[in-house]
């Protein structure tokens, strides 16, 4: 095992988030304080209670979680994107660091960033919105298997892209609309029946789920449930990683 | 025992080119080997297997006895390789991403090795600078810098000095030639021959993914080496006499000059022979030089015999 290899990956990329301190942390903080601002004080006081709790409180974890997922993808992808783009990885590659040993590095570090981000955005909330956290030590488990599953997610994409557009694309196309449709915002519960059903096949919805029962008790599916499709997904995210390095594909020829 | 042994390697792209047939190659420790070849003949691509970033169709290579597959770490944590290409990370520190190169190669942060090395490439100064601040020479050095920092016992150097002004292309080879001196293996490509006569212990010809000639420089340069001595004439020739047809005799266009190819070896060279006929016939000249065959002749003819 080489430990010194995985620390000077980590440690290469917190020192990344560092210095893009402003896009890193600022820019997400700002636009969840402005949901915030806008859906939880402007809209939210004329909105009703959701499940016995103020609509304000309620879009709090969705919040946290629609910029723990864009994050998390953004920050994984980036990293192992730009070397492939720069020409550096050839380091990586000769270097005495198995695929492994790569991986913990990278998506480590994303992680790491999207859950001090998570807490930082949970302390912004603070300010607008009162809530309270039911389950703490579940809370902190929902955060990191988030983060830790969607940053290996954004490695995927990262080591699949190879233009700038691919690494947008995905965020942009497949992440942002299954947030936005997975409860961030709403119950499911004020679903039409049929919409319920189909709103059943977006993975976010669990996430979103589970976190929110962390905090109120409440839940749109069982929490269980919850749990098993985040493994599920992260398993799904391992072994795409393990075929692209076993294959090489995009990586070597 | 070679510091690289290398058995039948071969490596066929997935768009059907062969890029490497049937490698088999030697490299001795402590030596510095030329591997020479034009543009496309597969010199990247057999660096590129070793140092791990190709994975070879078939064959193996060993590095220092390990294999570079089923004992990857300890093979390649000999080696450093400086790329052709520029390729860096153009936002971080000089210094930064040496850290991160050690770190990589499994090595403890070692301040006192990082300053010694960024001294000897004069980037000390440099050290806080972004990459992409720094001229082309000097990215170059960092690259340098960056293959030496886990203090490798086998350095690549695939086109060192392309693109690199004069000064740098003597500095770099002073640089070479202390890490030689420090024990360091060196296999560099190049396709510039004088780089090759000036710094190679010996020199293997790469053409079409085979590998051709290899030689101690020495041996080959006297091998394939041709002496030619150039006679300008007093009156010009309108043809070479027919008794001295056997000589390799050559006359230029306008009948002035007279040329002789010997060969090196040879225990006569035949010229004060040659003299006496030419004066028999009444030819004089005024001048003569003689001049030996460069490895870049050698080169041009090696590669002509292999395609």
């Amino acid at each position: 095992m080489n430990l010194y290899g995985v620390r000077a990956i980590y440690l290469f990329e917190m020192a990344r988030m560092w210095r893009t301190l402003m896009q890193s942390l600022a820019s997400p903080i700002l636009t969840t304080s402005l949901y915030f601002v806008v859906f939880g004080a402007a809209i939210g006081s004329r909105m009703g209670e959701i499940d016995g709790i103020s609509y304000a409180s309620f879009i709090v974890p969705g919040l946290l979680m629609l910029s723990l997922l864009g994050e998390s993808i953004s920050n994984a992808s980036f990293g192992i994107y730009f070397p492939k783009f720069s020409g550096a990885i050839y380091e990586l590659l000769s270097a005495p660091v198995s695929p492994i040993e790569i991986v913990v590095g990278y998506v480590g570090a994303a992680a790491t960033k999207s859950v001090i981000l998570g807490l930082l955005i949970l302390a912004t909330a603070r300010l607008f919105v009162d809530y309270e956290i039911m389950h703490p030590v579940w809370m902190i488990a929902f955060l990191l298997l988030t983060a830790i599953t969607f940053s290996l997610f954004g490695f995927v994409i990262g080591l699949w892209a190879d233009d700038f557009q691919k690494l947008q694309i995905i965020p942009m196309m497949v992440i942002m609309p299954l947030t936005f449709l997975g409860g961030a915002f709403y119950s499911i519960n004020m679903l039409p029946p049929f919409w319920q059903k189909v709103t059943l096949f977006n993975p976010v919805v669990y996430l979103i789920s589970g976190f929110r029962w962390s905090f109120y008790g409440v839940a749109d599916v069982n929490v269980v449930i919850s749990v098993a499709m985040i493994f599920v997904f992260m398993l799904l995210c391992l072994a795409g990683i393990w075929w692209i390095f076993k294959s090489g594909y995009r990586l070597k020829v | 025992m070679p510091v690289i042994s290398i058995k039948n390697l071969g490596k066929t792209y997935g768009s059907g080119l062969r890029a490497l047939k049937n490698i088999n190659l030697d490299i001795r420790r402590g030596e510095i080997f030329a591997l020479l070849g034009p543009n496309g003949a597969g010199k990247t691509t057999l660096i590129s297997v070793i140092c791990g970033i190709v994975t070879p169709s078939e064959g193996t290579v060993l590095v220092d006895g390990h294999d570079i597959l089923s004992e990857f770490r300890a093979a390649r944590s000999k080696i450093g390789l400086v790329p052709q290409e520029l390729a860096n990370m153009p936002f971080e520190s000089v210094l930064a991403t040496l850290q991160f190169s050690r770190g990589l190669f499994g090595k403890p942060d070692n301040p006192a090795i990082i300053e010694k090395l960024l001294r000897d490439l004069s980037l000390w100064d440099k050290r806080h600078e972004k990459i992409m601040a720094l001229s082309g020479g000097m990215k170059r050095r960092v690259l340098i810098a960056k293959a030496l920092v886990h203090e490798p016992e086998i350095l690549f150097l695939d086109e060192p000095t392309a693109g690199v002004d004069v000064e740098l292309r003597h500095d770099m080879w002073g640089m070479v030639r202390d890490l030689r001196a420090s024990g360091v293996t060196i296999i560099l490509t190049t396709h510039y021959i004088d780089e090759a006569e000036e710094m190679a212990d010996r020199i293997g010809v790469i053409n079409n993914g085979e590998i051709g000639v290899v030689e101690d420089k020495t041996v080959l340069m006297n091998k394939l080496g041709k002496k030619q001595l150039t006679l300008t004439l007093q009156q010009p020739l309108n043809s070479i006499p027919t008794d001295l047809a056997d000589y390799p005799l050559t006359l230029s266009a306008d009948g002035n000059c007279l040329t002789y190819t010997f060969d090196v070896h040879q225990e006569h060279t035949g010229i004060p022979e040659l003299l006496r006929k030419l004066g028999k016939h009444g030819i004089d000249f005024k001048d003569l030089h003689s001049s030996e065959s460069s490895l870049e002749d050698i080169f041009v003819s090696l590669v002509k015999e292999q395609s």
